[in-house]
């Protein structure tokens, strides 16, 4: 049986919780299918990182290193972690469907020749998987043929791996590329900072739709609540849409999924779309005027009203119990 | 320059999913069928781009069933130039469904391919990604804005935590996000125009490719449904509730 080799996305000298979920989904593979789970890391200088990793419980940790590794671009990773899954011979290599899990992925799945399966909620113990289709309305039972088989979990579907009793061995590789082959150049990130948690790491969402009307609002009615319950801030498609707040705040079917303890939707609808992103969610809270607003359909408490007197009223009483 | 659009035909996404009993796939008698919304942001993209250089052809293509026409014509009706249909009423995955796009990239030589980041049906999120590979390309996913000057293409890409910007010589492959621009409607004259415009079908047995899938969805089963909860009168029951029943706050 061949081995699991997990893509340890990186990102400024950490792995987020979203790695940790891909560790912890690989091992679960390795577990069910009798082998050994094995993690790499990618970039110029890793070894450190690679260090970090090996706390999982993995049974390797390669730190695969190049010059033209020191920046993500999908060509270079591909080729570099598709020479690595030959020559380790791994059948499974798995990664989170984060942005860039999803754009690396399938390109490395056309270089092995491989199957994929995308967003995955489930590994049964034949090594077939469960995936959901038609924004979260059908659950396919999904089957892979072939040698080699690549997978992207989705993130809110498995926990992150807890430290292990003792670390995993690290082992450094250059990574072999052709580099005449590769055309692609990062020219810059342009970061959205905020103190807040992650969206997808927050225990507590609070999201905002076009019922807010403005990115004024954002600011001045949903924030403080957002703040008042240490939550992360999310939106619906149409505030982003509307400019009213950044890209990646998006949760839904297209945009990011989150499944926290509590989510609380603010002027949000409940489109369809919107559900798949955020109705795993342990406990949903929703506000909104129209009582017949979908939202409420899976809403375990809803409170029909006009956001701008409840918004504030509620960071208000948050702000008060919390005092006492 | 020439612009190959890829389209995929999904159910409109404010129809309603049923799934059959027999775990099949979904009931399709009351669907209606629309470009990937994902799609028409590609079209649009490979318009707008010739409409700026005021010169190429934006070609379009489809991997379907014989009534996928409708489709065609409707983003020949938007402004693309001609079309063509690869014939097939199998079920093909992701990597088959690129290596037909492949060719047809090897007969039409387009310089860019624009495709949807996913079809809203099956979520994959594969296939540009994987033209790009089998092509030798660059790919950039996601794209919100995409620039090009001479050879040289850049691209803003929506990710984690920002935006991402890539630059790389063209031939490349650039899958949409949903803020790279607002499709236009099919005007009338468009709609007209589009009736005289090429439409071929190709038999998809013709390319000479294996189309075995090497993954199979082996069933379809509706989510577990979940419960609506209660309503509450006030914020101060509200809040009441978060903290002292469920504790969250
Ligand atoms: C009941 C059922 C059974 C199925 N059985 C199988 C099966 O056995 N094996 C299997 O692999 N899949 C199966 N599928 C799913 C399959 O047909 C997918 O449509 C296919 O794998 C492509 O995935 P996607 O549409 O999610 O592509 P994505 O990667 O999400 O699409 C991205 C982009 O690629 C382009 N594109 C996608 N499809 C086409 C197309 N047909 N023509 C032109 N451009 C396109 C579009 O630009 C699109 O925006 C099944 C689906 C159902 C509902
Ligand atoms: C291809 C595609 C992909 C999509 N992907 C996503 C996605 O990933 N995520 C997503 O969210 N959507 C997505 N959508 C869009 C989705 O279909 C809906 O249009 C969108 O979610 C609606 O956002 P909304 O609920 O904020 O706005 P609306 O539907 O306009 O709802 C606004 C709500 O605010 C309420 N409201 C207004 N004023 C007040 C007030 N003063 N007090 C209280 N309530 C008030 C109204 O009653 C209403 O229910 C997608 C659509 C398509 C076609």
């Amino acid at each position: 049986m061949g081995d699991v080799l997990v893509f340890a996305e990186h990102q400024h000298e950490h792995f987020p919780k979203s790695t940790l979920v891909a560790i912890n989904a690989g091992l679960e593979m390795a577990r069910k299918r009798g082998a050994q789970c094995l993690v790499a890391v990618l970039g110029e200088n890793v070894e450190s990182l690679a260090q970090q990793a090996a706390k999982y419980g993995a049974a390797k940790v390669i730190a695969l290193e190049h010059p033209a590794l020191k920046n993500y671009l999908a060509d270079a990773h591909a080729q570099a972690l598709a020479n690595l899954v030959k020559s380790i011979g791994a059948e499974y290599v798995m990664a989170t469907a984060t942005a860039r899990g999803k754009d690396l992925m399938p390109r490395l799945a056309a270089r092995l020749d491989a199957p994929m399966a995308s967003d995955i909620i489930t590994i049964n113990d034949d090594g077939t998987v469960i995936r959901p289709m038609y924004a979260g309305n059908g659950m396919a039972l999904v089957e892979m043929d072939g040698p080699v088989k690549v997978i992207t979990v989705r993130a809110t579907a498995f926990d992150a791996a807890p430290e292990a009793s003792s670390p995993s061995p690290v082992e450094k590789q250059p990574a072999t590329l052709d580099q005449a082959s590769l055309k692609m150049e990062f020219v810059n990130f342009n970061e959205i900072k905020s103190d807040r948690p992650q969206l997808t790491e927050a225990h507590i969402v609070v999201s905002g739709g076009r019922g807010l009307k403005s990115g004024e609002n954002f600011k001045t009615v949903l924030e403080p609540l957002v703040d008042a319950v240490g939550a992360a801030m999310g939106a619906s498609r149409a505030a982003v849409d509307a400019g009213f707040v950044p890209n990646d705040l998006q949760v839904g079917q297209t945009g990011k999924v989150v499944a926290p303890d509590l989510y609380i939707a603010v002027g949000i609808s409940g489109a369809i779309q919107h559900l798949a992103g955020m109705k795993d969610s342990k406990v949903i809270v929703a506000i909104n005027k129209d009582e017949e607003a979908p939202i409420f359909s899976v809403a375990d408490y809803g409170l029909v009203a006009d956001l701008f007197k409840a918004v504030p009223e509620m960071a208000e009483e948050v702000r008060k119990l919390k005092q006492s | 320059m020439k612009i190959l659009v890829p389209f995929k035909r999904v159910p409109d996404p404010a129809t309603t999913i049923r799934i059959l009993p027999d775990g099949s796939g979904i009931a399709t008698d009351n669907v209606k069928w629309v470009i990937n919304p994902f799609d028409e942001i590609a079209i649009e993209e490979a318009l707008r781009i010739k409409e700026r250089l005021k010169t190429g052809e934006v070609v379009l293509m489809t991997i379907g069933q014989s009534n996928w026409q409708e489709q065609l014509r409707t983003g020949l009706a938007m402004g693309a130039d001609r079309a063509k249909l690869i014939v097939t009423d199998k079920p093909l995955d992701t990597l088959t469904i690129a290596r037909v796009i492949a060719k047809v990239v090897a007969e039409e030589q387009p310089r860019l391919v624009i495709l949807g980041k996913q079809a809203i049906d099956d979520d994959s999120n594969q296939v540009g990604q994987m033209l790009a590979e089998i092509l030798g390309w660059p790919q950039a996913t996601f794209a919100s804005k995409l620039e090009i000057e001479g050879d040289r293409c850049t691209v803003v890409r929506e990710v984690d935590g920002g935006l991402e910007t890539v630059a790389f010589p063209l031939p490349a492959v650039v899958t949409t996000d949903l803020r790279l621009n607002e499709p236009r409607y099919a005007s009338l004259p468009g709609i007209m125009k589009a009736r005289k415009k090429e439409l071929k079908e190709i038999p998809i047995e013709s390319l000479g490719l294996d189309l075995t899938p090497k993954l199979r969805v082996k069933e379809l089963k509706a989510p577990p449904k979940r419960q609506a909860g209660r309503k509450v009168g006030s914020v101060q029951e509200l809040v009441k509730l978060l903290h002292e029943e469920a504790k969250l706050i």
